[in-house]
This record gives structure tokens, C-alpha cells and sequence, in this order.
């Protein structure tokens, strides 16, 4: 049984200039411990899925299961990584890393601690009394992700978090990511527009079309780990990218 | 993980806050200070040459003088003015800011009253200050609500706005942890509000020493609003100029204040 199941979610937004369809009887599963990429296309409706995963929109169709169990618009189900970071400018790295311990009212003294002793494998040592505004892009994608973390739920799902770094920042971090996941034992849903980072990172990878979203194509990255970033040289690497490209070029299976 | 250095932050790094060296200090008040001076030694100069009578226009040197002989009075008055502008200005404070997050949580209640506040504002405060005199006596009680009426407006609009321009990406990252309307105005709207607060604090200051000296003014046994009409009456020209420089240098005493509290409260402002 799938650890996140989506069943049939679709949504229209409706808007002065009529309405909009967004998703469109979208299905997918993700299994305990599995990394699933989505990749689509600006605007077709990736932030409106994971904010419905996330409890904050409901679907006009469908339901969201966790473990079997129906959670559709059921907040604090699952741990959500934004698009931007959304760290409080007010409170330190720690403060913001431990955010969701104090809404949920856990102990906010432990989650601190676990905090701290997280802040070295998150390149962050040194920098848990600092407020967000000295940190580099980099550096507050990372703070974000402790915080995502230490939501403590099993299921994180992380809108590009990569998304709005530079290149070189963003290779950095993927391999950096890809070092830490191994150890963190979570369910990763992950949104991403480019395509070697959800071949890298992902066991599978789901493909959208434009808007209304649908799923164009559903694919299993065959690659062995430890991954490592050298793998963009791998004939196999080459293939999937090229077959990836092709469905997100022409919007259809391929 | 092998990006920027993670080198330890120093002790406290001071970003932000512009902190003035005395030449930048300098360069800011540099020509207003010389166009002031400019300004009053040419009008010495005129009150001197055209013999201009006291009652009508007194010399700076004069005012200077009447300044420094009537301290004691104007320390008085002063005083009784602060206790009339400090409690009006609390008043509106507590109750602006008390009516803002009301009208914020409740749409139905601020499209009831929102219009009405705004046409409160356009009711002259000239003509309610008489009635509320009426109403309330001479005592204190009257003056304080003059000046908590003029004051009381910015802070509700401020402090609406400030609550509603909480960040979204931060109000959804906290709705998604499952904060209830509590928790989210405590650890987020609150905060995020207190820049555009502070904003209609500054201009709440800026007039509640006008408001509580038009109060004396009104209906009143001590304050400068008094020693304004005092003076008037007895052709004492150079003492309405002195109050008028000290309700001045009262207003800019207390906007700095609020400024030097901004800057404690709002510590984040500016450093991003
Ligand atoms: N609250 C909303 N009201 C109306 N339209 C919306 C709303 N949220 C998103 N949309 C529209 O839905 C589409 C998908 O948005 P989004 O899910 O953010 O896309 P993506 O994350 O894939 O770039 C966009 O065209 C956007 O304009
Ligand atoms: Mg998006």
C-alpha cells in the first residue's frame, strides 16, 4: 500500500476572466521511502497540487490518502517545503528551524537541541543564533530544508527548492542533498522544471502536461545508488534525459 | 556540502541601521541648519531696520530672551500639556490597535465600521473638542479624548493594513503546520504588522502635542494651549512664538522617541 496516494484530484480556479482548470483528474502513489520528482511545465499547476496535499486548497474532485486513510484538506499531515523559503525575519535559524514543533505544541526545547546537533551536516554550523537576512541564497534554501525536517513527519514535499539559485549553488546542493538522503529515512515528493535534477535525485519521476495538469508520462530512473553527480555523464543518464525532454516538449506522450 | 564557508558569525554583526558618523551627520543637517540661520539673522535684521513693533513681529533675539526668562512658567504648562497628550495618546494607542486586529478578524464588522471611522476623521475636531467640554467638564478627561480622537485614526488604519500584509508564503507555511487563528497572529501577523503600527505611531505622535495644546486651548486652566491664549490676549507675541517652539521641539522630542523604539522593536527592519 502506497505511503501518499492521489486519487483522481482535479481543480478549477475560478477567476475574473472565468474559469481556470488547473489539475485534471491527476492520480499518483508514492510508496514509504520512495524520492518522486514531478516535472512540469511554469504554471500547470504543480504548487496548486502539493498545496492541496498540503491541506491548504481543497480539490473540487478526489482525495489525498496517507496510509489509507482520507486526509484530503487535513493540515499538518505532511512536512512542506515552499517555493520561497518563507523564513521569519525576526527569529534565528534555530527559531525558524523548530517553527512547526512550537505550532504543533512538541517540545520546543528537544526539537532546539535536534536543531543544533543538525546545524554541521546542514552547512549551517556557526549560524543557528543568526537571523535569515545574513544568510546566502544557499544557505537559507538549507535552513528552510532543517526546518522541512524537523516537521518530524514522515512524508516532505518540496516545492523547487533549488529553483531559484544560481547553477553552480544549485549542483551544490543537489549533491549535497543527495549525500543527506540516504541517512534521513523520509518520503520525498519533490517539484522540480529541470530535468537532471529529478533524474538525479528521483526513483521515479512523473511528468505533467501544461495546464490542466495531467500525468504525460510515468517514469522509473533505473540508476544505482549512492548517486553522485557525476552521473550526468552515464549513456543511461543520456537516455532518460532525452526521453524526458521529448514528452515535456511536445506536452503528450511522446 | 561544500558550498559557502561556514565561518562562526561575529559576535553581532550591524547591519542595517544607518549609524551617523559625524560627517554624514554633517552633510544631512549641514544646509538646513545654515538656511535656518540664514533665515533668522535676515529676520533680526528686518525687525531691526523697520522698527517693527513686538506685538506684531518680535525680533529671534527677543524671543530667545522671553524663552529663557519664562522657563519656570513654560516648564509648568509643558508638564500639564504632557498630561494631557501622554494618557490621549495611550488611550488611542490601546484602543486603535485594539480596534485594528478587531476589524481584521471580522470582514462583516469592518465593512460596518471602516466607512464610518473614516468620516469621523472628516468631521472637523474644532467643532467636537467645544461639545466634548461640554459634555465631560473641564476636567482632564475632555482634553485626553481630544487627543486620542485625533490620534486614534492612523493607528487603526495601520494597524489593519500591517495585519493583512502579512506575508502569504509565511501565512501558508504556518496554516500548513496547522496553526490556528491564534497562533498565526501571534507568531506572525503581529510581528509582520509592527513596521506599518509603527508608521501610524509616527504620525500619531506627530499630532497629538498639536491636539492636546488645540484642547487647552478649548476649555483648560494650564498647558501651553493656555499660555497661547494668555499671551494673545495680552499682545504677548514673543510668548506665542516661545510655545509654539516648545510645542515644536515637544512633537520632534517624542517622534525620536518612537524612532529609537522602532528601531529596538522592529530589529529585522532593513536588514534583509
Ligand atoms: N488562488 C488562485 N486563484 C486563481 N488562479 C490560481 C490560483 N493559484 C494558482 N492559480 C493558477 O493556476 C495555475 C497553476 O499555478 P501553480 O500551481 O502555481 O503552477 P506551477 O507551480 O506549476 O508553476 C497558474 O496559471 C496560476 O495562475
Ligand atoms: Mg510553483
Amino acid at each position: 500500500m502506497p505511503t501518499l496516494e492521489l486519487h483522481s484530484i482535479s481543480k478549477t480556479f475560478t477567476t475574473s476572466a472565468g474559469p481556470v482548470p488547473v489539475l485534471d483528474r491527476l492520480s499518483m502513489q508514492v510508496a514509504a521511502g520512495e524520492f518522486v520528482a514531478v516535472i512540469g511545465p511554469s504554471g500547470s499547476g504543480k504548487t496548486t497540487l502539493f498545496n492541496i496535499i498540503a491541506g491548504l486548497e481543497r480539490p473540487d474532485a478526489g482525495a489525498v490518502r496517507i496510509d489509507g486513510v482520507d486526509v484530503t484538506g487535513r493540515r499538518g499531515q505532511v512536512a512542506y517545503m515552499p517555493q520561497r523559503d518563507a523564513l521569519l525575519p525576526w527569529l534565528s535559524v534555530i527559531e525558524n528551524a523548530v517553527l512547526a514543533t512550537v505550532v504543533q505544541g512538541g517540545d520546543v526545547a528537544a526539537a532546539r537541541r535536534e536543531a543544533r546537533a543538525l546545524l554541521a551536516d546542514f552547512g549551517l554550523q556557526g549560524w543557528g543564533d543568526a537571523r535569515p537576512a545574513l544568510l546566502s541564497g544557499g544557505m537559507r534554501q538549507r535552513a528552510a530544508f532543517l526546518r522541512t525536517v524537523l516537521w518530524h513527519r514522515p512524508i516532505m514535499l518540496l516545492d523547487e527548492p533549488f529553483g531559484a539559485l544560481d547553477a553552480l549553488t544549485r549542483a551544490q546542493l543537489q549533491q549535497w542533498l543527495l549525500a543527506l538522503w540516504d541517512r534521513l529515512d523520509r518520503t520525498v515528493l519533490l517539484v522540480t522544471h529541470d530535468i537532471d535534477e529529478a533524474i538525479i535525485l528521483a526513483d521515479r519521476i512523473y511528468v505533467l502536461t501544461p495546464r490542466p495538469a495531467r500525468i504525460a508520462l510515468e517514469l522509473r530512473v533505473e540508476l544505482p545508488r549512492p548517486r553522485s553527480y557525476t552521473l550526468v555523464t552515464d549513456p543511461a543518464f543520456a537516455r532518460l534525459k532525452r526521453q524526458l525532454q521529448q514528452v515535456l516538449m511536445n506536452g503528450e506522450r511522446g | 556540502m561544500s558550498e559557502e564557508v561556514s565561518a562562526p558569525i561575529p559576535a553581532t554583526p550591524s547591519v542595517g541601521h544607518t549609524r551617523l558618523s559625524w560627517r554624514t551627520g554633517l552633510a544631512e543637517y549641514g544646509p538646513p541648519a545654515l538656511l535656518v540661520i540664514g533665515l533668522l539673522l535676515v529676520w533680526e535684521g528686518l525687525v531691526w531696520y523697520w522698527e517693527v513693533p513686538a506685538w506684531l513681529l518680535p525680533a529671534p533675539s527677543q524671543i530667545v530672551t522671553t524663552f529663557v526668562t519664562s522657563l519656570p512658567v513654560l516648564a509648568e504648562h509643558t508638564t500639564a500639556t504632557l498630561t494631557v497628550t501622554i494618557p490621549g495618546f495611550a488611550l488611542a494607542l490601546a484602543a486603535g490597535f485594539g480596534l485594528g486586529v478587531a476589524l481584521d478578524a471580522s470582514p462583516l464588522l469592518r465593512r460596518a465600521i471602516y466607512p464610518l471611522l473614516v468620516t469621523s476623521q472628516t468631521v472637523p475636531i474644532v467643532a467636537i473638542a467645544p461639545l466634548l467640554v461640554v459634555g465631560f467638564g473641564f476636567g482632564l478627561l475632555p482634553k485626553v479624548l481630544v487627543v486620542a480622537l485625533i490620534t486614534f485614526f492612523p493607528i487603526v488604519v495601520n494597524t489593519i493594513d500591517g495585519l493583512q500584509g502579512a506575508d502569504r508564503d509565511q501565512r501558508r507555511l504556518l496554516e500548513a503546520m496547522g496553526a490556528n487563528y491564534w497562533q498565526l497572529l501571534r507568531l506572525l501577523r503581529l510581528r509582520a504588522a509592527l513596521p506599518a503600527i509603527f508608521t501610524g505611531i509616527k504620525v500619531a505622535i506627530t499630532y497629538s502635542v498639536i491636539g492636546a495644546v488645540l484642547a487647552e486651548w478649548i476649555g483648560a486652566s494650564a498647558g501651553l494651549g493656555v499660555y497661547i491664549a494668555r499671551s494673545l490676549r495680552a499682545f504677548r507675541t514673543d510668548q506665542v512664538f516661545v510655545a509654539a517652539l516648545v510645542t515644536s521641539l515637544l512633537t520632534i522630542a517624542l517622534f525620536t522617541l518612537v524612532s529609537l523604539l522602532e528601531r529596538w522593536i522592529v530589529f529585522w527592519k532593513g536588514e534583509r
